[in-house]
């Protein structure tokens, strides 16, 4: 199953993705912010990552134009998390080279959704 | 799928607690009319993330609330608004606002929607002050979708998109095969791709896209979501989307049907070539253990939990420990296999192995219970900064040593006596602005707390250069109520100690500040219950310092072992100076006064061990063949006359009043490594059983 | 149907003694036997040698490791006063344990020998007069006589009280 690296430093939208994820089959892994994330996605490769925007330690925009620069990510799926008020997040997001994001509040299915659209 | 989102909820509760406390101290930290960056960004942060969260866990009162306060915040990181003292305590009052409105939810009551709305209100008005764009801007964001889906009427039979992306498409993760596959769940979709674009082999970069399509897709399809397929990509693509009427001619839109391909076989070229390009290859490498970490900058809580949060880096330790445990327990098992007394030296080494890994092992079990006092002193600074209002004076808070770690008991146990503590100053201590200033003190005054380690304590003190205690008023007083003789003479730290006995309370009236009821000597209760104790230097004018000093951890002691007559006890190492050999002649004997000896041109009162315990089968009674163990405690010290000195150890503090009863000059018991129970000593209750 | 009549008969007097009567210990001290609750013994171990604690009773012997926790040790016979005993590997002690205020207490007690477990029917007890025995009649609940011996029933909880401890609660 196709593996996931979920950042957010919000304790629980993390587990909330990663138990959601992880019911779906999904193999996922948790990183607590930018930083943490990268380091983890170095270690590995996923084949997704999502993440929140606002964290400590590298946000979540600077860890998608991090990761892309990196060999392994340049055509890996890189979500963000982003709240409604955040349009102009959207923007800096995929100048930085997301795929693209989910919009929050989301529920499970939504995300779910969303997530097999980039994965199929 | 179905999932309990309530599962998630006490995890939202905590971390939005440590949210707000994060805000508050931010808040309280910010200077008016300089942005500090760093630290708007943090509260910013929190704020964002209790929002979030509230959102997706449906509470949106919460969110609704919060989203007004982030709006104010976010345009104090861009430096849109000003900051102002008068919105620091409006965002102040709205974290308390928030903080009950969590507390509601969490306790399944009613949100006092009265409160909320007046709160919002007030935000609303601050946000109105300077003129601020944002609203519009949210707003105006949604238009594009909305105003794009209405243009089409009933005889829309489906949509022709011309798609060409750009060529570095890819490099943002997005694959037009699901696109295409999301579309054709819609509808029946024709693919069409568009070669001409692609370049001579040579100089094709495969990481570029050079396809365009035209898709038709066909059925009653509503035009939001496909709008919604290529929402992503809107800026990498040419797209094109009209619908397609009844009388469309297909074929027309349609050059080159031989080259139609359905997306869903999924075997065009360009879907190839994605793949290829390495995106979704199956991971090789099993799940990571994962490992919930404290988030940086997070303050640990204290409020009555009884889980811990726990650095990784601990952890790790730990791990590293119990791995070379595993090593030396395979080592010891291998040399005993075959053992002959060649192996002695090695069985040696690995024992002493075995012993000093044990010990790392049990040191690091009782680190993960240590926390920074940090947590505790955090919340100080709204403490200063509410009261210090209320009571019109100005009071700097200093916190010095707030990453000295201590076990998390003492953590949850020392807040209330500081609060009380601090209270104190700040009511009794400080005084008002032009008093200082009358008396040739800087106009703000200043309390310090502060905290750190000193053998096996720590030490938590309390300061402020206030005006100090008087100490004729409390000799006054205490007279006056009858707690003193008239004609008693005492020390000076004995008349400060007065304001510890029970109903002496110095305060002319009781404020509301420094709470009533509870008076000085139920801290020291509350400090002693701890197996600490207190203490108190004041200088009339100057101001006053409280001294706290308590075990590191309850439940561990580093300890010396000593050995009198058969028996075996335990000096808390921290309490130990030195020891010595005394010869006769610095032995002094006084009628009524007991034994002392002089050490470095001071007096220092003898314990003899076997005398006041009683001890039994003593190897001497001469002080000059025996052993002086010369110790600390409160403040006083003296030399405790024992047979020998054993080993030291780090021992576990079992209670002896669980099953049995206090014992004076003991403050516990621990079990030996024979399994014998042996008593740990507690300096300042011998010194008090020896003055008896 | 008149065997099943029978067997209800047989259950419900076994019930009716169950709820009369209860189970004690009995142990003896010098020429004295003593019982106690059975449901307060926890367990009965051989004497082994205790860490004295000092100014405290001389009855009060010392405290021992019990798994990991602290239990102190009563000398039965030096606190009825009825003299030392010695003490060899073949001495018991009983550990105990009772409710003081709110809170568990567990004690060994030393005595000289434990000798049966035996059924006390609460009608045949007698309450205890102040008579010639040793031990004050505030741990005594009550006598029995079981073969003709007399057994002196003790309140556990009473008994596990110390000096200069519990006397304030009650």
């Amino acid at each position: 199953m196709a593996s996931i690296l979920a950042v957010d430093d919000s304790a629980s939208m993390r587990q909330m993705v990663s138990f959601t994820l992880k019911g779906a089959g999904y193999d996922v892994v948790e990183a607590v912010d930018g930083s943490d994330a990268l380091n983890k996605a170095k270690a590995r490769k996923f084949d997704c990552v999502v993440t929140d925007v606002n964290m400590p330690n590298k946000d979540g925009i600077t860890l998608i134009r991090d990761l892309r620069a990196l060999p392994n990510y340049k055509f890996v799926p890189l979500l963000l998390l982003t709240t409604e008020s955040g349009m102009d997040k959207k923007q800096q997001g995929k100048e930085a080279g997301a795929t693209g994001w989910i919009v929050k509040p989301f529920n499970p299915d939504q995300l779910l959704k969303t997530i097999s659209k980039v994965l199929g | 799928m179905s999932i309990d989102m309530a599962q998630f909820h006490q995890v939202f509760f905590e971390e939005s607690f440590e949210g707000l406390d994060i805000m508050e101290s931010g808040l309280l930290n910010l200077s008016p009319g300089e942005p500090d960056s760093e630290a708007i960004n943090s509260i910013f942060r929190a704020a964002h993330s209790i929002k979030g969260g509230s959102g997706t866990f449906g509470f949106t009162e919460i969110s609704d609330f919060t989203h007004v306060m982030e709006t104010l915040m976010d345009e104090m990181r861009d430096g849109r608004r000003q900051i102002t003292q008068a919105a620091v305590n409006l965002l102040l009052g709205s974290v308390d606002c928030l903080r009950e409105m969590l507390f509601a939810v969490k306790e399944g009551q009613a949100i006092d929607a009265e409160r909320v709305a007046e709160h919002k209100h007030a935000l609303d008005l601050e946000q109105q002050k300077s003129g601020s764009s944002q609203q519009d801007k949210s707003l105006s964001a949604h238009e594009p979708l909305s105003n794009q889906a209405h243009q089409s009427d009933s005889k829309v039979i489906g949509w022709h998109i011309a798609f060409s992306p750009h060529t570095d498409l890819l490099k943002t993760g997005n694959d037009p095969v699901r696109m295409f596959r999301e579309l054709s769940v819609l509808g029946e979709l024709e693919v069409t791709a568009d070669f001409r674009g692609v370049p001579d082999f040579y100089q094709l970069d495969p990481e570029e896209c050079h396809l365009s399509w035209n898709l038709v897709l066909k059925g009653d399809i509503d035009r939001a979501p496909i709008d919604e397929a290529f929402a992503w990509v809107e800026d990498d693509c040419d797209l094109a989307i009209q619908p397609l009427y009844q009388a469309d001619d297909l074929s027309l839109l349609v050059p080159g049907a031989e080259n139609q391909v359905s997306a869903n076989r999924a075997q065009h070229p360009a879907a190839e070539h994605v793949v290829q390009a390495g995106v979704s290859k199956p991971a090789e490498i099993s799940t990571p253990v994962v490992i919930k970490e404290k988030a940086p900058g997070d303050e640990a809580k204290n409020k009555g939990s009884t889980s811990i949060r726990v650095d990784t880096s601990k952890i790790d330790t730990l791990i590293n420990m119990v791995g070379e445990l595993v090593i030396t327990q395979s080592m010891l098992s291998l040399i005993g296999e075959h053992f002959d007394m060649s192996k002695q030296d090695q069985l040696k080494n690995g024992l002493a192995q075995l012993e000093r890994h044990t010990r790392e092992l049990q040191e690091s079990v009782m680190n993960i219970r240590m926390m920074p006092i940090n947590s505790v002193f955090s919340r100080f600074s709204r403490l200063v900064h509410d009261l210090s209002n209320k009571l019109g004076k100005k009071i700097d808070l200093k916190l010095i040593g707030e990453h000295t770690e201590v076990d998390k008991t003492v953590v949850e146990l020392i807040s209330d006596p500081l609060v009380h503590l601090v209270r104190n100053s700040l009511d009794h201590g400080i005084e008002m602005p032009d008093e200082r200033v009358a008396v040739g003190k800087p106009e703000t005054g200043t309390v310090t707390l502060e905290a750190y380690h000193r053998g096996g304590n720590i030490v938590i003190e309390v300061s402020d250069d206030g005006k100090g205690l008087d100490k004729d008023r409390l000799r006054a007083k205490a007279i006056e109520k009858g707690l003193l003789d008239e004609d008693a003479i005492l020390t000076d730290k004995q008349t400060f100690e007065l304001i510890f006995m029970p109903g002496f309370s110095t305060a002319e009236q009781l404020t509301d500040i420094s709470g009533r009821g509870v008076g000085m000597d139920v801290v020291r209760r509350n400090i002693q219950a701890l197996g600490g104790n207190i203490e108190i230097i004041s200088e009339l004018g100057k101001g006053s310092t409280i001294s706290i000093h308590l075990p590191l951890t309850l439940a561990i002691l580093d300890g010396q072992s000593i050995a009198v007559g058969d028996e075996t006890y335990i000096v808390p190492l921290g309490s130990i100076i030195e020891s010595l050999h005394i010869k006769e002649e610095r032995i002094n004997r006084v009628a009524d006064k007991g034994e002392t000896f002089l050490l470095r041109s001071e007096y220092l009162p003898i314990i003899r061990m076997h005398e006041i315990f009683k001890v039994p089968n003593v190897k001497t009674t001469k002080l000059s063949e025996g052993l002086l163990v010369v110790v600390e405690g409160q403040g006083v010290r003296c030399g405790l006359f024992v047979d020998d000195l054993l080993g030291q150890q780090q021992v576990v503090i079992k209670s002896l009043e669980a099953n049995y009863r206090r014992i004076e000059g003991v403050s516990g018991a621990t079990i030996l490594g024979d399994g014998s129970v042996a008593l740990i000593l507690d300096i300042p209750g011998l010194v008090r059983l020896a003055n008896q | 149907m008149s065997q099943v009549a029978e067997n209800n008969e047989i259950e419900r007097a076994e019930k009716k003694r169950l709820a009369s009567s209860s189970q004690f210990l009995s142990f003896t001290l010098g020429n004295e036997e003593y019982g106690v609750d059975i449901l307060s013994v926890q367990e009965i171990r051989s004497w082994e040698p205790v860490s004295r604690i000092p100014n405290v009773p001389s009855y009060e012997k010392g405290v021992v490791n019990l798994r990991g926790a602290i239990v102190p040790i009563i000398d039965l016979r030096e606190r009825f006063h009825l003299g030392h005993g010695h003490y060899s590997a073949l001495t018991v002690v009983m550990v105990l344990q009772a409710m003081i205020g709110n809170k568990t207490r567990v004690m060994g007690v030393v005595v000289d020998a434990v000798s049966n477990v035996i059924d006390v029917d609460k009608k045949s007890v007698q309450s205890a007069p102040n008579f010639g025995s040793k031990v004050s009649t505030e741990y005594i609940n009550g006598l029995i006589t079981v073969n003709g011996r007399m057994v002196m029933l003790l309140d556990v909880n009473k008994l596990l009280k110390l000096d200069g401890v519990d006397d304030d609660e009650n």
